[in-house]
């Protein structure tokens, strides 16, 4: 039997789910036995790949790159899992949602800077409106909310996926 | 002495006084019927819909909350219907305002995100509306962040009923509607709020809080004051 091919994705979050995934500590070798991991933070794979069975996508969406990645993530991934907080709602990210974007740069590298007062504009992508969960831009199969999510909750669900079952996720997770 | 009556509660057959509500008399046969704007002690206004409950013979679903228990009732607390409504209702809370939980005084303590825990809320189907709204930090211990609020209206009743300072109402409608302190007062401008802190403990969520908590810090409980409200008219 092929093996499953697993990837995760960090949008506009802090990297703690990803650290909550590492936190799955042993589990993790179980899941390589079932699965290889394609594409993420923690390993080295420069385009996401076709075929990807399962995707783990941590962060909101905020910009132009999140969107584009985001849209392809879902073209090639057949289960799609918003993991986090900030993917799931928008969490902290869309704490900016109530401030208008050339607003918020003004505050930010203008007002608040000592040097060079202005907004960058090479080499970064532009903003969106809002930091948006991920559903609200494309289909989401599966929600695993929390601030991290538990590392239990994150093993759960993935080795539930691999074994071909649908996880059953009330009482087991909380948003914050 | 109120009439003695009979109805069913899933299947269950109970023994009630009248004038009661359904909730009232679910909850102390060991129900669970989920609730946001209810508190023991103070009166029912139906805000949350969390509550709602079928009845044989009614063709539409009825808040618990405010709808009296009668003879030969059969009600239904816990059906499909009824769950996917209730996480409607809640999904609803949760886009109408900006609920940072992560970064909440009251994370880990918060009733409405317990019900989405224990209800199997794991995403809101709703697109957020992100509404950019206020924060009063005027008054000199307490809070209120209306990002947070869900206007289940319980600060506003135990203000007016229970310390009979009514500071709070809600003014507006619809997704306008504002808690307001005294016709829109700042708080710490407030003529009549006597800082007893009872909105701040029957608050369900971290609307209203204590100057001086950080996250996950603002635990609260409201049976001090059902056990106040119970206690009425003891002393003359």
């Amino acid at each position: 039997m092929s093996k499953a091919k697993v990837a995760t994705v960090w949008l506009d979050g802090c990297s703690g789910c990803h650290m909550s995934v590492l936190d799955m500590d042993e589990t993790l070798l179980e899941v390589v036995k079932k699965a290889d991991i394609v594409y993420g933070p923690l390993v080295d794979a420069q385009e996401f790949p076709e075929g990807v069975d399962l995707t783990l996508v941590e962060g909101a969406v905020s910009n132009q790159d999140d969107l584009k990645l985001v849209q392809k993530i879902r073209s090639r991934t057949k289960l799609l899992v918003a993991l986090g907080d900030c993917a799931v709602t928008g969490n902290v990210p869309s704490m900016r949602n109530g401030i208008p974007v050339k607003a918020l740069l003004e505050r930010g590298y203008v007002e608040g800077a000592d040097v060079n007062h202005r907004p960058p504009s090479d080499g970064v992508p532009a903003l969106l409106r809002n930091a948006l969960p991920v559903h609200e831009v494309v289909r989401v199969d599966l929600e695993i909310p929390g601030c991290p999510p538990k590392a239990d909750a994150i093993a759960y669900v993935v080795m539930e996926v691999l074994s071909g079952r649908k996880p059953e996720l009330t009482g087991k997770v909380k948003f914050g | 002495m109120p009439q003695k009556i009979s109805l069913r509660i899933d299947g269950e057959l109970i023994h009630a006084a009248g004038q009661r509500s359904i909730l009232e008399v679910a909850l102390e046969h060991g129900k669970f019927i989920p609730s946001l704007c209810h508190m023991k002690g103070l009166s029912s206004v139906g805000a949350c819909r969390l509550c709602i409950v079928e009845v044989a013979g009614v063709g539409r679903v009825l808040p618990a909350c405010t709808t009296p228990v009668q003879d030969g009732m059969a009600v239904t607390t816990q059906s499909d219907k009824l769950r996917r409504y209730r996480k409607i209702a809640l999904e609803l809370l949760f886009s109408e305002r900006n609920h940072i939980c992560a970064v909440c005084v009251s994370n880990g303590h918060c009733e409405l995100q317990g019900l989405a825990a224990r209800l199997g809320v794991t995403g809101v189907r709703y697109p957020y509306t992100f509404p950019k709204i206020g924060v009063d930090l005027t008054h000199k211990k307490l809070t209120l962040d209306q990002n947070r609020c869900i206007l289940c209206t319980r600060c506003v009743r135990v203000c007016a009923e229970v310390e009979g300072a009514h500071v709070w109402d809600v003014s507006s409608r619809g997704v306008g509607s504002r808690l307001v302190c005294e016709l829109n007062r700042k708080w710490g401008e407030s003529r009549n709020c006597t800082s007893c802190g009872k909105c701040v403990q029957s608050c369900p969520t971290g609307a209203l809080a204590e100057k001086g908590f950080a996250v996950e810090e603002m635990s609260k409980r409201t049976e001090p004051i059902s056990r106040l409200t119970a206690q009425r008219g003891a002393r003359a």
